[in-house]
């Protein structure tokens, strides 16, 4: 076991752990571990923009994306914190083109910026162009730019060493504890400040954009801690996913004038969203999509999908604004989008949910008390600014603005902390998680039981909920806790065991989906992304609150989920019916 | 379809040399080379051992070689590699293999990060956006696409005849700022490109062009980047 020490470790290399690390790593000692290679991370695979009101192309102003983000929202947003985030996004994202961030450029060679769902001009009039993007990779733009800029700043960088255990002493952060994949080694990492950057947990879903990696550590961890984890019922299915496969096809395609149509050809959105149509928040979209199919209107052999129509677009146009996503429709669909409409269908996508934090990024114990020493940006964390369901766009935005704050919070932190003792054999806990994995003399296969968690998870907890439905996720759930204690790791080496570690995320996804499940079944209403058949309407009385849940454990050893609920901030926006 | 794949396993911890190893699996046809690596080790060995994460082409960890030539394993469609024979699965070449597909990619970032691939500019930062043409902006486009996948680089013959070469990537990730209008850098990248293991050991055999996933035209850039030395002009 080798013992390191840093002022600030930050969990997670990509956009919000990136960003962070630019702030922190100027005024301390700061070391970034990250299970993959920084390059590698999901920021990457962010298309269609970062809306900010630079006003570059039309009248625009920062209020009004405030109160997209909280209608967006469903008003589930804490509203100081939208302010905040959209505010600060004009800066935001001129601090990337001073990084050099490549954005596509208006004829005067200002940042160009276009439509995208959900942002509209003064309240709802009519769609804007807010959203500052490079092509359809700014998320790919934003990390490489990331990267680039630490390269300069000679940043610290610790590839595949993949965190297992946050430390904590007397209520405070103290460290971390790491398993180098590499050689297969515990490091324990004392610090006097510790950033969770480590992205969602999409995988707990078959159809999902997210990557195979994506898998929750972060929250998993926090977790087994006894810390709350908030609102974590809200998961956002984006609406176009590639029909089967879940990989994203940018809203942007829609934001450039690309329509979804039913097999009778029909622009369905209408419908649904008079005034906005395809461009409507995704919430809406998903739903309608999922409708369509549900009611028989539905594309394909079996109905089960609707089709994304960019054939009226100039192929030039395609070319310069869309190359990506469709190449995708070309390599793994074998559909030509000049001339053919593309099968799309909702898939898992974002986690509204995530590490209860402050606008400082600060992670909170409880609804008042912040974790001294312990942060949180980026997915993994749930300021809240995106409420009940996330606008387009203000991903990129959020992992800027609240990476930045929470790295320059952990350093002001750590500036004036001493550190703390760690506690007695602080590597305990992981010793015992991987070598029981790696030991174990079980007959349960680590695939089987995440192919049957995400088939129960996409079948009970997906766009469409139920008590009913809901109930039988969690009897699944109960069933797959009790063959995952008798799952087989087959690779018994030290060295770059990625069997293994599928073992140690599968029983992050396990617990993660359970919080997930129980949490959306006390939440009886509808309201952005958790919507509820049996209770169809948003309910403010009962329901206008953020769900937190706590792991407890009794004096036997038995664990149970506590909700408790936080008050949402409100501050301009009374609640209104959503509509667009 | 029942697809044989056959994949160059090796593990330092048990054995000494690699060795192949055929796997029987069953796949669609339009399943990703990705797919049938993940059914191996997911329903038959454990031990087969790989990089991956997005599986849409966009992360870059999944370069290998693929039938001889390098691809990512997760863009490669099994029908369009002749499924009717054996799949060969191999790590990329010219890096040191330390598990199975898995190879060591630190000399591969050591050098994308010797070229200074951040912008360089001096005086004060202005406060809106620096401008630039969309004209200006275009110039570089191709070589922002790159996602340090190391295809390009582990298909070059000079990179593989000796370690030193900076390889394909590295002039692309340093073509990515020399053409940018805005940086001020080029001057101090040229130099580090004009050096003995820099542009000009590169013999225009077009391996990287082939290889690269994102379709970039790497020996173009490589091109320019000496056309720009020559000229001292960009």
């Amino acid at each position: 076991m080798q013992q390191h020490q840093y002022d600030v470790i930050i969990v997670g290399a990509g956009g919000a752990g990136m960003r962070a690390a630019l702030e922190s790593s100027k005024r301390t000692r700061t070391a970034v571990l990250t299970k993959l290679y920084p390059t590698r991370s999901h920021t990457g695979a962010a298309q269609g923009g970062m809306c900010a009101a630079l006003a570059n192309v039309e009248e625009d102003n920062w209020e009004w994306h405030t109160f997209d983000t909280v209608k967006g929202g469903d008003f589930l947003v804490d509203q100081d914190a939208a302010e905040v985030m959209c505010r600060e996004a004009v800066d935001a994202v001129l601090d990337l083109e001073k990084m050099g961030l490549p954005f596509n450029r208006t004829a005067e060679g200002k940042i160009d910026q276009r439509f995208f769902g959900g942002h509209t001009r003064n309240h709802g009039e009519a769609v804007v162009r807010r959203s500052c993007f490079a092509a359809d990779r700014t998320g790919h733009m934003i990390l490489q730019t990331l990267y680039q800029q630490c390269i300069k700043q000679n940043v610290e960088f610790f590839n595949e060493y993949y965190v297992l255990d946050l430390l904590m002493t007397d209520g405070k952060a103290s460290g971390v504890v790491a398993y180098e994949l590499a050689t297969g080694e515990l490091h324990v990492f004392s610090a006097k400040s510790v950033i969770f950057a480590s992205g969602g947990f999409g995988k707990v879903f078959r159809t999902t954009s997210n990557a195979h990696t994506l898998t929750g550590d972060g929250m998993g961890i926090v977790w087994r801690k006894g810390l709350p984890l908030e609102d974590m019922e809200f998961f956002q299915f984006h609406p176009t996913g590639l029909a089967g496969l879940g990989v994203l096809l940018s809203e942007a395609a829609r934001g450039e004038g690309g329509i979804l149509r039913n097999k009778d050809n029909e622009r369905f959105m209408e419908r649904y969203a008079p005034t906005v149509k395809d461009l409507a928040p995704r919430d809406m979209v998903a739903r309608a999509m999922a409708n369509e199919v549900r009611e028989g209107r539905g594309c394909g052999p079996d109905g089960a999908y609707v089709m994304l129509d960019l054939t009226h677009l100039e192929p030039a146009h395609i070319d310069a604004k869309l190359p990506d996503i469709t190449e995708f429709a070309r390599t793994y669909l074998g559909v030509e989008p000049y001339t053919e409409q593309i099968p799309v269908f909702p898939t898992a996508h974002y986690a509204m949910g995530g590490i209860p934090t402050n606008i400082k990024g600060e992670a909170l114990a409880n609804n008042d008390d912040v974790i001294p020493g312990l942060y949180a940006a980026g997915e993994v964390a749930c300021v809240s600014v995106h409420g009940a369901n996330r606008l387009g766009t203000n991903s990129l935005l959020d992992i800027n603005v609240f990476g930045r704050r929470a790295g320059i919070a952990a350093a002001e932190y750590a500036e004036t902390a001493t550190f703390e003792e760690l506690p007695e054999n602080p590597e305990a806990y992981v010793v015992e998680l991987v070598e029981g994995l790696r030991n174990s003399t079980g007959e349960e296969r680590i695939a089987a039981i995440r192919s049957d968690l995400q088939a129960t998870m996409d079948l009970n907890a997906q766009v469409y909920r139920t008590e009913g439905s809901l109930k039988q996720a969690l009897v699944d759930i109960e069933a797959l806790k009790l063959r995952f204690a008798n799952v087989a790791v087959q690779d018994k080496g030290k060295r770059f065991n990625t069997d293994l570690l599928e073992a140690v995320e599968l029983g992050f996804l396990i617990d993660l989906a359970e919080v997930l499940v129980v949490s959306a079944l006390e939440r009886k209403e509808s309201r952005g992304g958790h919507f509820r058949e049996d209770y169809a309407t948003r309910d403010d009385v009962n329901f206008m609150r953020h769900t937190m849940a706590y792991r407890e454990v009794d004096a036997d050893g038995n664990e149970t989920i506590r909700l408790d609920y936080k008050p949402v901030v409100q501050t301009r926006y009374k609640p209104m019916e959503r509509k667009y | 379809m029942d697809v044989k794949v056959k994949i160059l396993r090796y593990n330092p911890e048990v054995v000494d040399e690699a060795e192949w190893k055929t796997y029987s699996v069953t796949l669609q046809p339009t399943d990703r080379v990705l797919d049938a690596l993940h059914k191996i080790k997911w329903e038959q060995d454990g031990t087969l051992t790989f990089r991956r994460s997005c599986a849409h082409g966009v992360c870059g960890s999944d370069a290998m070689r693929i039938n001889g030539r390098n691809r990512l394993a997760c863009k490669t469609l099994i029908k369009d590699l002749n499924p009717d024979k054996e799949i060969t699965v191999e790590p990329i070449k010219g890096l040191t293999v330390l598990k199975d597909l898995v190879v060591d990619m630190d000399p591969f970032f050591e050098a994308y990060r010797a070229v200074m691939p951040f912008l360089v500019t001096s005086g004060h930062e202005p406060t809106r956006e620096r401008i630039q043409s969309q004209a200006d902006r275009d110039r570089f486009d191709d070589t922002t696409k790159c996602i340090l996948c190391a295809a390009c680089t582990t298909s070059c013959p000079v990179f593989w005849s000796d370690g030193q070469y900076f390889g394909p990537q590295a002039i692309v990730g340093a073509h990515r700022f020399i053409f940018d209008s805005r940086d001020e850098g080029t001057e101090q990248r040229l130099e580090i490109l004009n050096d003995k293991e820099g542009v000009w050991r590169c013999r225009t055999t077009f391996n990287c062009t082939d290889a690269c996933p994102r379709g970039i035209e790497v020996t173009k850039a490589i091109q320019e980047v000496k056309r720009a030395l020559i000229f001292r002009r960009v």
